[in-house]
């Protein structure tokens, strides 16, 4: 039992090393810290060079938009499901969601590829670069639907079913002694949501939106079908209808290709900035989700 | 009379001021309910349309030909079928199980049963299986590659069920643990006073009441890593014969419709569509199942959770 536990250890020692062995050679080769700010992407023989830089961006920008896009909505299905609807409702409707976090992201991927992406194109993405494309370059090129933005959108509907239950969660554990404080000095129900929930809850809410940060920026096999996959300097979106690129996607596009060893190592280089970037992100999510729900659970008693 | 009319109007102004003001109030509030509602739409709308995308091309993807013959040429109209990726997950999917499951369920027993409190080295295991939770699956893919594939030479089952059991274990562990932690003390206390070895009460008594728990848990793991396509694009890397020997590459369903996908011909469209359909199905199957086994033991467990 006792070496079951230490399988644990094992497995994380083993994935520390190998990931460090295996991106040895990129960081000996390129530096640090220049692998990290390198735009370059070339697996030319003789002519090799190789950087991040493109795919961090492509990865965080790609991420925040889901943020952006998935933690209000989450927060609104949360507030809903125990705020307002009564149990005959929020029943069936947290059922939805957990469903919805059971669809494989292949199949959110195939869906976005072959439904969705022309609904993001037709009906949000030519508007607006029609309607702004020429004033302000955030819209400025041309719409195909397989960008940074849509990304962004379906990475938004894969996290919701996580956030909105850990955010739901936190929200329940608020003390029911704050919402009838709030209404019994004449608050509505958004006002005691506002004054009484959202301060209380606020570092757990927190956390359940920078886990659902981790998700997307781990999230692989739909990224690699909707984001463009382009490579090296214009991987770096210079608008939301830009194709990208992202750590994780990159890896998963090249991986089986990679003609040289250095290749291989640059690939597996990018996991390390993967693995570093989630880790810190799910640590700290973890601390504070944990922290929140511990702190209430003493408190409700 | 006049001060009576003052006193009067001065009410009706401050009534006017509070009524306009709790109207602004209360219509705050049906704006921030009809959000909320917006919201709960928006991810619906998704989930419908996923279904039904999936539903309606791939239940006329799917012919006897798809599920029992392997691939024919790319792009050909006669394409055969995705039997070798059915086959392979089934595989690769049992293989990982047998190593995740006692792993994690030991190592679950160990957390709640053995190492009571927060030692350094409980600790250090429940902080490192949540630290593999959140590891992306590329990652764990990446590990499967330099641990097995380099050393063995080959991209194998072994190196792909290695992969998702490195994805299964934390989940299981996590699950277990807390299903142990509710077991009633005085059923272990019973054990105890009736003189039974500690590891006869934890195996013959917390873990059998204890049992739908624990098998939630390994159905939530497997639901998990039947969809998971990235780790296994570096491990067992897909291969259109069907399963040779635990040492040979293998076929996936996820890493199939990938394939399928970005082949340029609509017949592999279709039949990418039609093995998404199996996949959603299997792992529909999974959840309802999920769903049941909670509902019976009034035991909770979330499955966006983990």
């Amino acid at each position: 039992m006792t070496a079951a536990a230490c399988y644990t250890l094992v497995l994380i020692i083993l994935v520390a090393f190998s990931v460090a062995i295996g991106s040895k050679d990129v960081f000996l080769k390129e530096g640090f810290f220049s692998f990290l700010s390198g735009t370059d992407w070339n697996s030319v023989e003789g002519r090799e060079s190789y950087g991040a830089l493109p795919y961090i961006i492509g990865t965080l920008i790609s991420s925040a938009l889901a943020v952006a896009i998935g933690v209000p909505i989450s927060l609104g299905i949360a507030i809903f499901l125990s705020e307002m609807a009564p149990p005959k409702a929020s029943v069936p409707l947290s059922f939805i969601i957990e469903l919805l976090a059971a669809v494989p992201s292949i199949i959110y991927g195939l869906w976005a590829l072959f439904v969705f992406r022309f609904w993001v194109r037709d009906l949000v993405e030519t508007p607006l670069h029609n309607a702004f494309g020429g004033s302000i370059p955030f819209f400025a090129k041309t719409p195909f639907g397989l960008d940074v933005f849509t990304a962004g959108i379906v990475l938004a509907i894969m996290i919701i079913p996580i956030v909105s239950s850990i955010s739901r969660e936190v929200i329940k554990a608020v003390p029911n002694s704050q919402r009838e404080a709030a209404y019994s000095l004449g608050a509505t129900r958004w006002e005691t949501v506002r004054i009484a929930i959202f301060p209380y809850a606020k570092s757990g809410l927190l956390g359940a939106a920078i886990l659902g940060l981790g998700r997307a920026i781990g999230e692989t096999i739909l990224v690699t079908m909707i984001i463009g996959n382009t490579i090296g300097i214009s991987a770096i979106p210079t608008s939301l209808f830009s194709q990208s690129q992202t750590l994780s996607s990159l890896i998963a596009n090249e991986f089986n290709e990679a003609s040289s060893n250095l290749q291989l190592s640059a690939l597996i280089g990018l996991g390390a900035v993967l693995l570093i970037l989630t880790m810190g992100i799910n640590v700290g999510a973890r601390l504070l989700v944990s922290r929140m729900v511990k702190v209430s659970a003493g408190g409700r008693e | 009379m006049h001060e009576n009319e003052q006193i009067s109007g001065n009410r009706r102004k401050i009534q006017d001021i509070m009524l306009r003001h709790s109207s602004k109030r209360r219509l705050m509030d049906k704006i921030v309910s009809a959000l909320a509602v917006v919201g709960v739409l928006a991810a619906i709308i998704p989930l419908a349309s996923i279904l039904l995308e999936v539903i309606k091309n791939g239940a006329s993807a799917i012919t006897i030909e798809l599920v029992t013959q392997p691939p024919g040429a790319i792009g050909s109209a006669t394409s055969g079928g995705i039997a070798p990726a059915i086959q392979g997950t089934l595989i690769v999917i049992g293989l990982a199980t047998l190593i995740g499951a006692p792993v994690g369920i030991l190592t679950g027993i160990f957390l709640s049963e053995f190492a009571p409190g927060n030692g350094l080295f409980p600790s250090a295991v429940r902080l490192f299986s949540d630290v593999l939770i959140g590891l992306p699956s590329v990652v764990i893919g990446i590990v499967g590659y330099l641990t097995i594939v380099l050393t063995t030479g080959s991209f194998s089952v072994l190196a792909g069920a290695f992969s998702l059991s490195i994805i299964m274990i934390p989940i299981v562990v996590r699950i277990t643990e807390e299903t142990l932690k509710i077991v009633p003390n005085s059923i272990r206390e019973a054990g105890q006073s009736l003189g039974i070895a500690k590891w006869k009460i934890t195996l013959f008594i917390v873990l059998k009441s204890a049992k739908s728990g624990v098998i939630t848990g390994i159905v939530l793991a497997i639901s998990r890593i039947a969809g998971e396509t990235a780790p296994l694009i570096m491990t067992i890397l897909g291969t259109s014969l069907f399963f040779s020997s635990f040492t040979n590459p293998v076929d996936a369903l996820p890493l199939r419709i990938w394939r399928l996908a970005s082949q340029p011909y609509d017949s592999a469209h279709s039949q990418g569509w039609g093995a998404a359909l199996i996949l959603i199905i299997v792992v529909m199957i999974l959840s309802m199942a999920l769903r049941l086994l909670t509902q019976r033991k009034g035991f909770k467990v979330k499955a966006s959770h983990v």
